[in-house]
């Protein structure tokens, strides 16, 4: 590029390249993937006087949840209140306990290969199932009632927690691990000094979050017969006693969102 | 104190990071290890204490063949070698109390450890060392609150503490500015003249090199290619280690310049 007084110009105009260089693949991408999206929004078949007869329905439900019933229950419910609060506590406990070892040797940089793999794959099984389909499976083994819940909350605060104790491991400052195992530290001095303060902030946060999880959970878990506010919830809306109900879903908002406000305290707190 | 033989280190992708390296150095000396970027002077102190495993070769410490130790072994001889590394390599959030300390989990077992219940020996020592590198009031902060020179600083006695035979020194001061360099190098000098250490310091900086050794290795693709007094070090001989440039700006008078204000570490510096 040279004027007539063979001077340089540069260009006045700059693109930024495209994030898949090839014009016609990229052309092709967009273009399947809008022919999709269109089809299948059309497949999807909305029956619209249905949907107009669902509206005052809906207008009929929430005239019976309101006002929230908060004392004719009363008992009952704050029975199951506090059994989800425990079995959310003692869920959220016991499987970070189980997690600890489990992240430790789903590490790709601590554990050998076929440690690692056996750890991989429990992960992996217990992060298939969604806490619902845990429950269905307890409440056939163990029958029903709040331990079912347990079970099934803690298998899925394994999946969880272990699986980001694992990736936070795999991320962790290879200088500061090396620095500690060069001073003759065992494994677990090594464990202890160079891994758990590169971690520990992160997964106290996470905790604090699970536990939040493991309490709405228990209430979905409580349906399917796994105890707790939920059960209550369910025997509120079997009895068509809709502001109780939603007395019941108040407070399970209520004290989400005080985890809520927990955690972000605590996660300010410790890092 | 250290002997190496015929240290071959070739890594899984294909680097051979050495080549047959033989190097001993005795009992209370200090030795610069110099070369090119790549040239394999990381490798060669990672494989002394076997962060790195050699692929072929010997390393003895004293007596003790440490290529051939079972991990319980190693364990027990990594106690004897301090390690202090260019980004310093601190655990953050811990405090410097605590770093310097974890130079003596070799020596104390795990639950002491844990409860941060170490021997009132070790305690006092570690006290003794901070005073020493001028970090007395810092012994509560996090590490992360200190700044480079001081983080060395801390390196340096968390290495010292376990009360090792041989020092390995990668690259002190790289990340820090030429005056605390300078400060950091006389620091580890002085420090192993006290306890007559030996130690290997890799370093890129030819002038600190001469200024703070009497013995220099130069390392190139993995061959020693120079090993001698600071004082011999010519032009040919960096052109053999680092390849053609103009030499005559980098080799500096051989003796150490007198600056008196930083003579010793002064409690107020950086
Ligand atoms: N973990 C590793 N895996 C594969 N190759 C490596 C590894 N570490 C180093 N190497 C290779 O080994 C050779 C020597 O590297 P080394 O880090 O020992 O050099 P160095 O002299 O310390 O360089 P620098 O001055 O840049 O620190 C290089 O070619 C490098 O690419
Ligand atoms: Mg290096």
């Amino acid at each position: 590029m040279m004027d007539r007084s063979g001077a340089i110009t540069y260009p006045m105009t700059w693109k930024k390249p495209p994030y898949i260089k090839n014009g016609s693949i990229r052309r092709s991408i967009y273009f399947f993937s809008a022919l999709y999206l269109a089809a299948a929004f059309g497949t999807m078949d909305v029956n619209w006087t249905r949907v107009a007869e669902g509206l005052p329905r809906a207008e009929r439900f929430l005239d019976a949840f309101f006002p929230p019933n908060f004392a004719d229950n009363r008992g009952v419910v704050w029975d199951g209140i506090q059994e989800s609060i425990w079995m959310a506590i003692i869920s959220t406990v016991a499987g970070i306990l189980l997690s600890v070892p489990i992240g430790l040797g789903a590490a790709r940089n601590l554990a050998p290969k076929y440690i690692y793999l056996v750890n991989r794959a429990i992960i992996a099984l217990s992060r298939t199932f969604p806490e619902i389909i845990l429950a269905i499976f307890a409440v056939k083994l163990f029958g029903f009632g709040p331990f079912a819940g347990f079970i099934a909350l803690s298998i899925g605060t394994i999946g969880f927690y272990a699986k980001l104790l694992a990736e936070d491991i795999e991320n962790m400052s290879e200088d500061q691990a090396e620095a500690i195992k060069a001073t003759g530290a065992s494994w677990f001095q090594w464990i202890n000094y160079a891994i758990q303060p590169q971690v520990m902030p992160r997964m106290i946060g996470l905790s604090v979050y699970r536990l939040d999880i493991n309490f709405r959970e228990s209430a979905v878990v409580g349906i399917v017969g796994g105890g707790g506010i939920g059960a209550t919830l369910n025997t509120a809306f079997d009895r068509y006693e809709f502001d109780t109900a939603a007395a019941i879903l108040l407070i399970i908002i209520g004290i989400v969102m005080c985890l809520e406000y927990v955690s972000g305290f605590l996660r300010n707190r410790v890092q | 104190m250290l002997r190496i033989e015929d240290l071959n280190k070739k890594y899984p992708t294909g680097d051979e990071a050495l080549k047959d390296v033989k190097l001993e150095v005795p009992k209370g000396q200090v030795m610069a290890l110099i070369g090119p970027s790549g040239a394999g002077k990381s490798t060669l102190i990672r494989c002394v204490n076997r962060l790195v495993e050699p692929t072929k070769g010997k390393v003895f410490l004293g007596d003790l063949e440490l290529t051939e130790l079972s991990r319980w072994k190693l364990r027990q001889a990594r106690r004897r070698m301090g390690m202090i590394f260019q980004e310093y390599a601190l655990v953050e959030r811990l405090t410097v109390m605590e770093n310097v300390l974890s130079g003596r989990l070799g020596y104390v077992g795990f639950w002491r450890s844990w409860f941060r219940r170490f021997p009132g020996e070790d305690v006092r020592e570690a006290y003794r060392l901070l005073d020493r590198v001028g970090l007395m009031e810092m012994a509560d902060k996090r590490a992360d609150e200190l700044s480079g020179g001081q983080r060395q600083r801390v390196g340096i006695c968390r290495a010292l503490i376990q009360n090792p035979d041989l020092l390995l020194v990668d690259e002190p001061t790289a990340s820090l500015d030429p005056k605390t360099s300078r400060q950091i190098m006389r620091l580890i000098n002085e420090l192993c003249d006290e306890r007559s250490l030996a130690a290997i310091i890799n370093i890129h900086d030819v002038l600190l090199a001469q200024m703070f050794s009497k013995r220099i290795v130069g390392l190139e693709q993995g061959s020693i290619v120079y090993d001698g007094p600071p004082e011999d070090l010519t032009p040919e001989v960096l052109t053999r280690i680092y390849g053609e440039e103009n030499w005559e700006a980098t080799i500096g008078k051989v003796e150490e310049e007198n600056e008196e204000e930083d003579s010793t570490i002064s409690k107020a510096a950086s």
